[in-house]
């Protein structure tokens, strides 16, 4: 019996978009996403900042309220000197957000369920906190790599443990974001395929059982878009963590 | 007045220096337990992923060396450890004293 069967994994697959002119020059259904979340971010900033109201509407006062958070996070983790590295945290954070969020629609692509793109991005981040720390601090900043207050004995030791330690960051900054969302959206498309094994193998009975998995679907959906949000959060928030390493060091 | 404040500014420096010292947990604002549940699972989460990222860079640079210099596996065996050491210095750094998570 050849029933309906659970294609948990097919929904990351990437298919070209566009047509035949995103077919040649590989234009995925992730770059789709990617531009629809960028032009959603700028049309609503563009549109909610234009008025300027000192008296802030929803929308901006929605708007201002992110903007608000990031520089506070910003400031409070790096210090001072946050706010040279703001548009650089808020572009992420606010990239990330809306790719959790506009992935957890129906049909909808998630691009940071893609270990390419999370992987890119923690990269980018790595790079440029190291390169920080080499502009800010010269070669003094390979003192970071020595522990302060340790015998020098030891250290041929716990070196190699600092640098690995280091050169970890941009795989676990990644691979939390990439399993976080992949794991969720594996999840709902299991439970909903239960539904339909249900309804497919026990008919009328089968129907009303899928009361079951749909109401675990719809508690699942409550806790991914906490997950969207919070992974958004700590991957901006790990961002300013290693940025300030490299202004200050320690 | 000019004593209080050279005290006060004692205590913020005296502070300051615990804290760098590791000798001071920042005080929280005391979470609800619902909330520290759903916090004990992400740090679970987040924890396990900083251990075995450690270990899988280490493997890797061993790896890469022994293809370099022909001497599969020992660099790689050598490496391991010293992975390991770096997990539990991430998960030290993320979660012991002086940490801000």
């Amino acid at each position: 019996m050849a029933g309906p069967s659970i294609d948990a994994l097919g929904q990351f697959r990437l298919t070209t978009g566009l047509g035949p002119i995103g077919h040649a020059v590989n234009f995925t259904n992730s770059n789709e996403m990617m531009l629809l979340s960028v032009g959603l971010i700028i049309v609503a900033f563009g549109l909610t900042l234009r008025t300027r109201a000192l008296v802030p509407g929803r929308m901006q006062s929605l708007v201002e309220t992110l903007y608000e958070f990031v520089h506070g996070m910003c400031v409070d983790t790096i210090g001072e000197e946050g706010r040279k590295f703001f548009p650089l945290v808020f572009t992420l954070f606010i990239f990330i957000l809306l790719g959790n969020l506009l992935g957890l629609f129906p049909y909808f692509f998630a691009y940071t369920s893609g270990i390419v793109v999370t992987l890119a991005m923690a990269m980018f981040v790595f790079l440029f906190s190291t390169a920080v720390g080499f502009y800010i601090h010269g070669f003094k900043f390979l003192k970071f790599f020595v522990p302060a207050g340790v015998p020098g004995w030891m250290l041929p030791m716990l070196v190699p443990i600092e640098i690995i330690s280091y050169l970890s960051r941009p795989v676990s900054l990644s691979v939390r974001l990439f399993a976080n969302m992949t794991a969720g959206h594996v999840m709902l498309e299991v439970f909903a395929g239960f539904m339909i094994l249900l309804t497919a193998s026990l008919g009328v009975f089968g129907v009303v059982a899928s009361i079951i998995p749909l109401g675990l679907n719809i508690a699942l959906m409550g806790l991914e878009l906490l997950v969207a949000c919070l992974q958004a959060y700590v991957f901006a928030i790990l961002t300013c963590l290693y940025l300030h390493d490299a202004v200050h060091m320690h | 007045m000019s004593g209080d404040h050279g005290r006060d500014s004692f205590e913020e420096r005296l502070a300051k220096a615990r804290g760098s010292a590791g000798l001071d947990r920042p005080v929280r604002k005391g979470p609800s337990d619902k909330v520290a549940d759903s916090n004990a699972i992400r740090i679970a989460m987040r924890l396990g992923v900083e251990m075995v990222s450690a270990l899988v860079i280490a493997v890797v640079i061993g790896w890469g060396l022994d293809r370099l210099f022909h001497t599969r596996p020992w660099i790689m065996i050598a490496f391991v450890p010293v992975g390991a050491a770096a997990g539990l210095r991430n998960v030290f750094r993320a979660m012991g004293p002086g940490s801000n998570s």
